[in-house]
């Protein structure tokens, strides 16, 4: 019986290409193939970071465990996602989905009993987390965003908020006092 | 569907054609009156849609700038891509018309994996065009052979140069064979890239089509089926010198090749293929970034509802004297 | 999915929805107006003071969006008009041959991903109606021309595109024609007009600007008040008491600035800059309450909204009697200046050849609009040894730039600036080639989309801007990222507080000032942020 690691190092590139397709197929069609195809990192920014996002999971989940790392790598992605249109539940949903792609790709290993039931249920365990993780860092970047939203407005009129009374209201409008505001 | 649409057009098209020759024996129609009506109708509508065009002024002058401005001496002005004169102008739609320097531009640093720099050959769609439309111009000159008598030197040098790898006889036109690939590139991009197909119209798939069907009618003629050149020689000049005659025994084949491009020319001039003579107008490319420097006029300015400082005054008088701020009128 | 899920269903099953690809073409698409990426509508009030058309109150999410009777008459009439009008629009509706190159190249369709975001795309929303109504292959074929009837879905689909275009002009840079989306998008805005479907963030700072000189309604004293604050506060910095005249008749240069420099940060230590450069080289210059803004919000709304607004330019000089003007750092600002103008609002026949007072140096390339851009004054300024800087004064900033849309693509001021920081900072990192200089990427939030109803869509758009700068922060440890556009500074701040957290936003005069060895002055503690410098001891044992 082989060990869950050596079996899941053997298909690494199987089950990344399955989760990242997953992923992309959570875009409307005519963007999972520009995610898929733009190679350059400058110029399809959200591709990448999904692509290189999940390879570093994959890292992570198979032989590191770098809370920090994982965080990290979490983070990239699911600030992308949390600016577009996603509920939570889709936005954070492709983490879960890498349980059902192990499995697929495993099965198998699975039904003859090559891969040790105990091992797999300790990674699901470990993907659990990230998922917990990854729902964290969601309501972080939605809770930063309404922050932002009301800070700025703040910025945008610092100097002015400091001292009083400068602003102009401009005038509710009659019609027939169109005249005079014109300076007529 | 705007791609299956367009191909069904060209087919009928030939079908009318052939039809036409072989079963109504409508030569004189398809050799002589659609060739000259075409034509007409290719000038006419090339020259009213540039006139419609010209006719717009140019109110503003905007130009899109790609390289530095001129300003200071001690700054490199980049003259080709940001032309504050008109020899730069010159020198950018050189560019920009003979070798397409906007679709080059796709220079791209590949920083996927690790700090590995790759430059990644990002110009397929450049490439493409550029073949296709340089190949589209030499087959057309090299045409002009049926038009001449006695074929003018340049022209033979030309056909020369395009033979020149001397393949099989008779001898393989490098423009044919590129030309061919190039239209089939450009065809099966706008099918297989999803975004470049959901924005493709049938006036996208149809120029394609009907030119694909004109090359490879030509190809036969010129490898596969013998045709009588001497005779479409003959019926070329007499189109030419005003006197037209159509001898007996040319192929349908040629009628098919002459129709497609007789309709390519009629269709030309209300259809995107004006951008022949539409990037040659862009203000965006052919105009000098030179605002600053000199004044541009526009022939429908007109005056416009301002508020004037005396307005702005009047408002706000007791303020500003109350700030201190000097004043007009006290 | 056909199979019921047995219980509650899991998380993997409501994540795995599967976007359709469009089966039906765009064409047929109803627009969706999606929370957080969408501009509210104009109030009436700001309407009717700029005597717009269709004045009302309107909800953008509402079914009816009152338009008027005629309104489609309206609108093909003004098609009709403005295609006479501008040789551009004609031609771009008539040349685009759908090639593609532009459409991965808008920061709008790589943050979102939604098709009509590819500028070839938001081309064609206006393309078909025009195919319909004035071609004749449209009338003729229709559909199969690429030829639509305006409806009210249409036209709500212009709404809601065209003011998700920030008219960065990006695209127009790899067009083989030069198709500008950006006249594309202001030209569809201008026909919105007509029928009153005007965002709020647009229409607000006109009629703001158009009767008190600035976006936001300050007033003369208001204004003064700023400027006086502010002559205070770099006292304190530099222990330098600067003069900052305003409405000066007979002073040599107009000073114009975006208003955001006086009133919003960070844009308020790029003013002291501004302060603290010109008392030190003696000028000459005046600033105006009339003409207390840069920034002109007409360009995001109509041609004539542009010269109603740019007016005040040319007559506060005349009526101030000065010799020509300086502009200061904003982006659109500058796109207004340099092609627009002149040619609306001149000849400046009043006005002479700009000369720099304290070089001499002529200035040819604004002989005729007789406007110079801060950074050509300031890197002449540099250039010619005028200034005495320490640029280790920089040294806690590690600095990039950020080619601002407007100076970048309708000036090709690239140099001026990135001399000006190199000269006064010793720490300046370039962003990746493909997002600099004329490929550079906008913020997501100019041309009137920087309010917060939209906030989604701008995190989207400025997601590649974004991503460029954390390339740097993480390479070179850039902390700051700096630019010359009042928009930019207002928004770029969120966005990296949002993608690249740690880099703040200045502006090059805010540098200029730090580094800039004044006559007079105190040992400097702090730079214009007030935060403390770390002075040359500590410095030698980092």
């Amino acid at each position: 019986m082989m060990k869950l690691h050596d079996l899941l190092l053997q298909k690494r590139p199987a089950i990344l290409e399955k989760w990242f397709q997953a992923a992309l197929e959570t875009y409307p069609a005519d963007t999972s193939r520009f995610l898929r195809r733009e190679k350059d990192r400058f110029a399809n920014p959200v591709g990448h970071a999904i692509s290189y996002g999940m390879e570093g999971l994959l890292d992570q989940l198979f032989d590191g465990n770098d809370s920090a790392k994982v965080s990290s790598l979490l983070d990239d992605i699911v600030r992308i996602r949390a600016v577009q249109d996603f509920s939570p539940s889709q936005a954070i949903g492709f983490i879960f989905t890498l349980k059902r792609i192990i499995r697929d790709v495993l099965q198998s290993e699975i039904r003859s009993g090559n891969a040790s039931a105990e091992e797999l249920f300790a990674l699901e365990a470990r993907i659990d987390s990230m998922a917990l993780a990854s729902f964290d860092i969601y309501m972080g970047c939605r809770e930063t965003i309404y922050e932002l939203k009301a800070t700025q407005v703040k910025n945008a009129t610092l100097k002015l908020l400091e001292r009083t009374n400068l602003l102009t209201e401009m005038p509710e409008h009659e019609p027939d006092s169109n005249d005079d505001s014109d300076g007529k | 569907m705007g791609a299956l649409v367009s191909f069904f057009a060209v087919v009928v098209l030939v079908a009318i054609v052939f039809v036409g020759v072989e079963a109504a024996n409508l030569r004189y129609l398809f050799g002589v009156i659609i060739p000259y009506a075409a034509l007409i109708t290719f000038i006419a509508g090339f020259i009213y849609r540039i006139v419609i065009w010209a006719r717009s002024p140019v109110p503003f002058r905007i130009t899109t700038t790609c390289g530095q401005q001129k300003s200071h001496p001690w700054i490199k002005n980049d003259i080709l891509d940001n032309p504050h004169s008109t020899i730069g102008v010159i020198g950018r739609m050189l560019l920009e018309v003979l070798l397409f320097r906007s679709l080059f531009r796709n220079t791209r640093l590949e920083l996927r994996n690790g700090p590995k720099l790759a430059y990644e050959w990002e110009k397929w769609l450049w490439l493409a065009g550029l073949v296709f439309h340089w190949s589209f111009l030499v087959i057309l000159v090299r045409h002009l052979r049926f038009f001449t008598e006695p074929v003018p030197v340049l022209i033979q040098a030309l056909e020369g140069l395009d033979a020149f790898f001397q393949i099989g006889l008779p001898a393989l036109y490098l423009s044919d064979a590129v030309i061919l690939a190039a239209v089939t590139y450009l065809f099966l991009r706008r099918v297989l890239i999803p975004e470049i197909r959901y924005i493709s119209l049938a006036a996208d798939y149809f120029p394609l089509f009907l030119i694909f069907g004109l090359v490879l009618s030509g190809v036969l003629m010129r490898y596969f089926v013998r045709v009588d050149v001497v005779a479409i020689k003959e019926l070329a000049m007499g189109l030419v010198a005003f006197r037209p005659s159509v001898p007996e025994g040319i192929n349908v084949l040629f009628y098919i090749h002459l129709f497609l491009v007789s309709v390519l020319f009629a269709y030309f001039p209300f259809s995107k293929l004006m951008h022949l003579g539409g990037v040659f107008l862009s203000p965006t490319r052919n105009l000098a970034n030179n605002n600053r420097m000199e004044r541009h006029t526009n022939p429908w300015n007109y005056p416009v509802k301002v508020h004037t400082y005396e307005e702005y005054e009047d408002e706000f008088r007791d303020k500003m004297k109350a700030a201190g701020l000097p004043l007009e009128k006290e | 999915m056909s199979d019921i899920p047995e219980g509650t269903p899991k998380p993997e099953q409501l994540a795995q929805i599967r976007y359709k690809p469009p089966r039906r073409g765009w064409m047929d698409k109803p627009v969706e107006l999606k929370k957080g990426t969408y501009c509210y509508s104009a109030r009436s009030k700001f309407m009717e003071y700029l005597n717009l058309p269709n004045a009302r109150e309107w909800n953008p999410t509402e079914g009816d969006w009152k338009l008027p009777a005629d309104w489609k008459q309206t609108i093909l009439d003004g098609m009709r008009e403005r295609l006479t009008r501008f040789r551009s629009f004609r031609l771009f509706m008539d040349i685009c041959v759908r090639c593609g190159a532009c459409a991965d190249k808008c920061h709008f369709f790589i943050g979102s991903g939604d098709p009509k975001n590819m500028p070839v795309l938001r081309a064609e929303l206006l393309r078909s109606v025009y195919r319909n109504d004035f071609t004749a292959a449209g009338k003729i074929l229709g559909r199969i021309a690429g030829a639509r009837e305006l409806t009210v879905d249409v036209l709500k689909e212009w709404y809601y595109y065209f003011y998700q275009c920030t008219e960065c002009r990006r695209c127009s840079v790899y067009c083989p024609y030069g198709i500008d989306t950006a006249e594309i998008t202001m030209l569809g805005r201008e026909l919105l007009n007509l029928v009153g479907l005007n965002i709020g963030w647009t229409i607000e700072p006109c009629a703001n600007c158009f009767r008190t000189g600035n976006h936001l309604g300050v007033q003369p004293h208001g204004f003064k008040d700023s400027i006086d604050f502010a002559v205070d506060e770099l006292e304190e910095i530099t222990g330098v008491r600067v003069e900052a005249p305003i409405n000066k008749k007979g002073a040599e240069i107009l000073f114009i600035a975006p208003s955001a420099d006086y009133f919003a940060s960070p844009h308020y230590y790029t003013l002291l800059g501004y302060l603290a450069l010109f008392h030190e080289i003696g000028l000459d210059y005046t600033w105006s309450t009339y003409a207390s803004e840069g920034g002109n919000f007409g360009l995001f709304t109509s041609h004539e909204m542009i010269k109603r607004l740019n007016a005040k330019m040319y007559a506060e000089a005349k009526r101030l009697g000065v010799k020509w003007i300086l502009g200061g750092e904003c982006g659109h600002m500058w796109r207004v200046v340099h092609q627009y103008m002149d040619t609306m609002n001149g000849p400046a026949d009043f006005l002479e050849q700009p000369v720099s007072p304290v070089t001499g140096t002529r200035f040819e390339n604004a002989k005729s609009t007789k406007m110079v851009h801060i950074t050509e004054f300031t890197s002449d300024l540099i250039k010619n040894n005028k200034l005495k800087l320490d640029p280790s004064r920089n040294d806690h900033w590690r600095t990039t730039f950020h080619d601002s849309c407007n100076p970048a693509r309708a000036l090709g001021l690239f140099e001026e600036p990135r001399y000006v920081i190199k000269s006064v900072c010793n720490n300046f990192f370039e962003m990746p080639p493909n997002t600099i200089r004329e490929h550079t990427f906008c913020c997501g939030s100019g041309a009137g989309l920087g309010n917060d109803e939209n906030f989604e869509m701008r995190m989207r758009g400025g997601l590649p801007r974004a991503n460029a700068v954390k390339y740097v922060n993480e390479k070179h440890d850039v902390n700051i990222l700096l630019c010359i556009c009042a928009i930019d500074k207002a928004t770029l701040p969120v966005l990296m507080q949002y993608w690249v957290p740690g880099v703040e936003v200045g502006g090059i005069h805010e540098m200029v000032a730090n580094a800039l060895v004044m006559k007079g002055e105190t040992k400097r503690e702090t730079d214009m942020r007030g935060q403390p410098l770390n002075n040359a001891e500590e410095k030698e044992h980092v």
